[in-house]
């Protein structure tokens, strides 16, 4: 599909791609903006925009405050989608939409997907919605040329860890480890093994999240990974030091 | 249960990829223990030693002619150990945890009557305990805490979102999503990610039966109705299910009305108008959400009723017709339960009080050949600070002050 062929052509110059997380409307839409263009000129590949949701239950408290405050403010999914067209139109790398399951099942799963379609939205990584549950959801995805993002975590089996690459496109999310968001993940040989089980089920490139904060995390996944996913940590970031510390961030990773 | 876990439209497993092997396993056990006959047999002979089942059926006859209706009979849930129906559920689950071989055991709790009744069953089968419970909840509920921290359990205040049920349900599955391997999280009610609603409703089936038994022993044949809360719900399918298959037998939920209705300060989801379909917590079901999906904050004046989401099995239920629902205000919950302790020496919950509250509406409206179950799912005396300070007591005002005066020393 499209996402995973731009990734691929990537990847043909770079050992590892980079994949960083917003959170729309935190701490503004002005900030987020001037986040991504940072983050674009630096070398990201590929940027998850979080859509806030009242009940993010996979996230940490760095990600979950940030939902929270986003809401508060009054941030609405009409303009999150409005700000991800103008960020897709803007900048010739993909974008995602990360959320909740209710977010895209309240706008209308057929709506949503026709939106991030013309809007150019190259996938959706939605953490409560399993296969089982989401056959209207994969059907709808493809049909409108989006990439579900399927995800793989260290307690799924083999068995599972394929069934899930049938259901997905794009590239494989595997959470480095139990757990929610934004902890510091210890990268030793169960961590290895993991990813070898990854790599094993799925020919999808892998991208490894959760608590990945500097360049030896990077190039920890060196050969092993294709993506590095950084979250929690830019947010971290701009909280304390403003938009602006984040071009220099992203650039040390490399 | 049509396709895997839904009741109708209802349910489901929106689970995070990381549950899905203990989901596994935790549907397995549960498939096998359902089928085991000596596994519910185990389960009656600890509820019946340890807790106090059955629990009686108290015929009211100072209020049944009070109201000069339908002849009132009380469910006794106050009477289990820990003082509400919640140690049916959590006894259950204690079993369950044993089989699978878990060491820890982690629970969200609202009015605090879940929490209690975890700790309880962690400290007799020796599991570590946390338990996660809204700031505001804890604050509202200061005794619970206490008993569960006596008890040895860990209590977290949870201090995100709107500080209540639904975001202690969130950090209970925060932790487990890290803790997976040694941890098993005892949801408290009839709702989340199956098997949860139907193994809650399983464990709390036993108080309709009993109750159908009993009332037959009793009054010689079924009654017109059935009134239970309803929070997430548990309380309500345990005393409903055995009555689903009596097609005479009205049941009725009552749901929080906190302030009423109009004031949008409730959490009333099946019987106002505020609620829409919605995916949250695990499971689909009916929640108080804006447009966005973003869910509302609820109010009540009863911990355990103050929550977004209700029982997908109930919400089948609804869209069915087998069950009415209804919504009792703060006010009106304070009045029928200063009826009840005056009339007839019982302290129902602040939860358990909204039942009472529609069933006085309707029994004068019945015959005295009537009768009518109110579902009394806990014992207020647990509420002792909120209800003293609802009523306005002037002697409790002036013990705390006292007190508090001499804490200070």
């Amino acid at each position: 599909m499209q996402l995973e062929q731009q990734l691929r052509n990537r990847l043909q110059h770079k050992k590892i791609l980079l994949m960083t997380h917003i959170v729309l409307g935190y701490p503004s839409f002005e900030a987020n903006r001037e986040v991504i263009a940072q983050m674009v000129h630096n070398g990201v590949d590929c940027i998850e925009m979080q859509i806030p949701f009242s009940e993010p239950m996979a996230d940490g408290p760095v990600i979950l405050k940030a939902n929270q405050k986003a809401l508060s403010r009054g941030t609405k999914v009409t303009e999150s989608l409005a700000f991800g067209a103008e960020m897709a139109a803007t900048y010739d790398i993909p974008f995602l939409y990360m959320t909740y399951y209710n977010i895209i099942f309240k706008y209308g799963e057929q709506a949503f997907m026709k939106e991030c379609q013309r809007a150019g939205i190259q996938g959706l990584i939605v953490p409560d919605l399993p296969p089982e549950e989401g056959a209207d959801y994969l059907h709808l995805a493809r049909e409108n040329g989006i990439a579900p993002i399927m995800i793989y975590a260290p307690t799924s089996p083999d068995e599972r860890m394929q069934e899930l690459d049938g259901h997905g496109a794009g590239f494989i999310y595997c959470a480095a480890r139990r757990g929610v968001t934004g902890t510091k993940s210890e990268f030793g040989d169960e961590f290895n093994t993991y990813l070898e089980r990854c790599q094993a089920a799925t020919k999808l490139p892998l991208a490894v999240g959760f608590g990945i904060q500097d360049r030896n995390d990077v190039n920890a996944l060196k050969g092993k990974a294709d993506i590095a996913v950084i979250g929690s940590q830019t947010i971290k970031l701009v909280d304390e030091q403003g938009p602006s510390a984040v071009g220099p961030f992203i650039a040390s990773l490399r | 249960m049509n396709k895997k876990g839904f009741f109708g439209n209802w349910g489901g497993a929106y689970i995070p990829e990381i549950l899905f092997q203990t989901f596994q396993e935790l549907n397995h056990e549960f498939e096998v223990c359902k089928k085991d006959s000596s596994f519910w047999q185990e389960y009656i002979d600890l509820m019946s030693t340890y807790s106090c089942r059955p629990t009686p059926l108290t015929h009211a006859t100072n209020l049944s002619r009070y109201f000069g209706g339908a002849q009132i009979y009380i469910k006794r849930e106050d009477l289990n150990h820990t003082g509400a129906h919640k140690a049916n559920n959590v006894m259950g689950q204690g079993l369950l945890i044993k089989r699978m071989g878990k060491k820890r055991v982690i629970a969200e709790t609202g009015a605090g009557q879940h929490g209690m009744a975890t700790a309880t069953m962690a400290a007799k089968f020796g599991f570590d305990c946390t338990i996660y419970m809204g700031e505001e909840d804890v604050l509202r509920q200061r005794p619970n805490v206490f008993w569960m921290e006596k008890m040895g359990a860990t209590v977290i205040p949870v201090t995100d979102g709107s500080r209540t049920l639904k975001d202690a349900i969130n950090e209970a599955f925060r932790d487990w999503v890290t803790n997976v391997d040694n941890t098993h999280y005892a949801l408290g009610t009839v709702c989340g990610p199956h098997p949860f609603p139907e193994m809650v409703a399983w464990f709390q089936s036993i108080i309709g039966m009993e109750a159908h038994e009993q009332i037959l022993k009793q009054h010689g044949r079924m009654p017109a109705r059935v009134y239970a809360c309803v929070g997430g719900g548990s309380n309500a399918i345990g005393v409903f299910k055995r009555f689903i298959e009596e097609p005479d037998v009205e049941l009725i939920g009552v749901e929080a009305g906190g302030h009423g209705l109009e004031t949008g300060e409730h959490a009333a989801r099946l019987c106002g108008t505020g609620a829409s379909p919605g995916v949250a917590q695990g499971y689909k079901t009916m929640f108080l959400q804006d447009d966005d999906g973003q869910m509302l904050n609820t109010h009540s004046v009863a911990a355990g009723l103050d929550y977004v989401g209700v029982s997908p099995i109930l919400t089948d239920l609804w869209e069915q017709g087998r069950v009415r629902f209804e919504a009792a205000t703060d006010k009106e919950v304070m009045a029928a339960l200063d009826l009840t302790m005056k009339k007839e020496g019982l302290i129902p919950a602040l939860e358990s009080s909204h039942a009472f509250v529609q069933a006085f509406k309707e029994a004068p409206l019945l015959s005295g050949d009537d009768a009518i179950i109110i579902n009394m799912s806990g014992r207020g005396d647990k509420d002792i600070f909120t209800i003293a300070h609802a009523f306005n007591d002037p002697s409790w005002k002036e013990f705390i002050i006292d007190r508090a005066r001499e804490y200070s020393r």
